[in-house]
């Protein structure tokens, strides 16, 4: 199997801060990977590298063969923690503006998600709950057809009802040779949903392991594991 | 369907296990369809290839067997299913005497506990010895 993205030596610095220190990893095609830390624990900053949002000090980071750039920007679907539609949108006009910038986009993809989630098309943006612009935002990243999607805490303030209707989503509507990485510290909610899952402790990766290898070789729950290393 | 799990412990196997209890009390029958890995995956909210290794490890088991392009089904044969169901009792009784020698007793007290708590259980043994001669004459 090709690898899907490859991260390589990735390291920066917010100030005196090191937010990365040469984190390497890679991941393969049809994969769900949670990307699990503390707040401040580098998450972001990592998701926001390979989004291609913000440089790395250094490091490469590889997308199907191809360093990260113009290129790879056709692979890679990002979902940002916060909402990057304008607030005088209604829902319509999201996906218009979706549609418009992106080649990718899939129309009737969207149509569908929006029904699943029970988003009214004629809604203001700005007249909906955190609940509902989190369905907003995730429908809007995975309705684009992409190799990679990156979604930045997709459950981060919602009720567990709203909860189960993202994760429902998101196994439902993501496309199975795609790969997605998910970063969360919501890890009890989601960790079923995940094949691997990375623990990012101070700018480093502690931890990379398939999920059921872990409870077959622990007997125990990613939320355990990571309640233990992060000392909650 | 929906299923607690436990996150300590393997999906998969958790899954596998409701699939089996399914078939053993008849809410699944011999020759039934089951779902396709993405309905599974979506209704249980559970990772697509979490459920895809379920479904080998049940075929591995000939509990269910693929037909190409139609889809998963049920074992029709009723030797596999009984074997399942003595796998399954085979499980619970060893839980059980683990659970009593634990309490301190011996193998005799258990069997002799066993015999007894059968025993006081008439009603519903007649029922059932009833029910099991009519399927050997039908």
């Amino acid at each position: 199997m090709d690898t899907l993205l490859k991260v390589n030596g990735l390291s920066k610095r917010y100030g005196s801060r090191q937010a990365l220190d040469s984190v390497s990893f890679s991941v393969d095609p049809g994969r769900i990977i949670g990307l699990l830390g503390a707040n401040g624990s580098g998450k972001s900053t990592l998701m926001q590298i390979i989004a291609g949002l913000t440089p790395a000090a250094s490091g490469e980071i590889a997308v199907m063969g191809k360093p990260l750039g113009k290129e790879t920007k056709s692979l890679i679907s990002y979902m940002p923690d916060r909402p990057m539609t304008e607030s005088w949108m209604k829902v319509r006009d999201a996906v218009a503006f979706y549609n418009d910038f992106y080649a990718d986009f899939d129309g009737s993809k969207a149509r569908e998600m929006l029904s699943f989630m029970n988003l009214e098309e004629t809604s203001a943006v700005s007249s909906l709950s955190k609940g509902m612009n989190e369905r907003l935002q995730l429908t809007l990243a995975l309705s684009r057809n992409v190799n990679l999607y990156l979604l930045d805490e997709p459950i981060g303030g919602v009720d567990p009802v709203a909860r189960d209707k993202i994760l429902d989503a998101i196994v439902r509507f993501y496309s199975e040779d795609s790969s997605l990485i998910v970063c969360t510290h919501l890890v009890r909610d989601m960790e079923r949903i995940f094949d691997e899952v990375m623990f990012l402790k101070d700018g480093r990766i502690t931890l990379h392991e398939e999920v059921e290898n872990l409870r077959i070789k622990h007997g125990r729950s990613v939320d355990d594991m990571f309640k233990e290393v992060f000392g909650e | 369907m929906s299923i607690e799990f436990d996150n300590n412990l393997p999906i998969y196997l958790q899954i596998m296990n409701h699939i089996k209890r399914q078939i053993v009390s008849g809410l699944l029958l011999p020759g039934d369809k089951i779902p396709s890995v993405r309905e599974l995956a979506a209704d249980l909210q559970i990772n697509p290839n979490t459920i895809q290794r379920t479904f080998q490890e049940l075929e591995r088991e000939e509990v269910v067997e693929t037909k190409r392009g139609l889809g998963r089904y049920v074992t029709s044969e009723e030797s596999k299913i009984m074997a399942i169901k003595k796998e399954m009792a085979g499980d619970l009784l060893h839980q059980f005497i683990h659970g009593m020698q634990e309490l301190g007793f011996k193998k005799q007290d258990i069997v002799s506990i066993v015999k007894e708590a059968v025993g006081n259980d008439g009603s519903e043994g007649r029922k059932e010895e009833r029910a099991n001669g009519h399927t050997a004459e039908s």
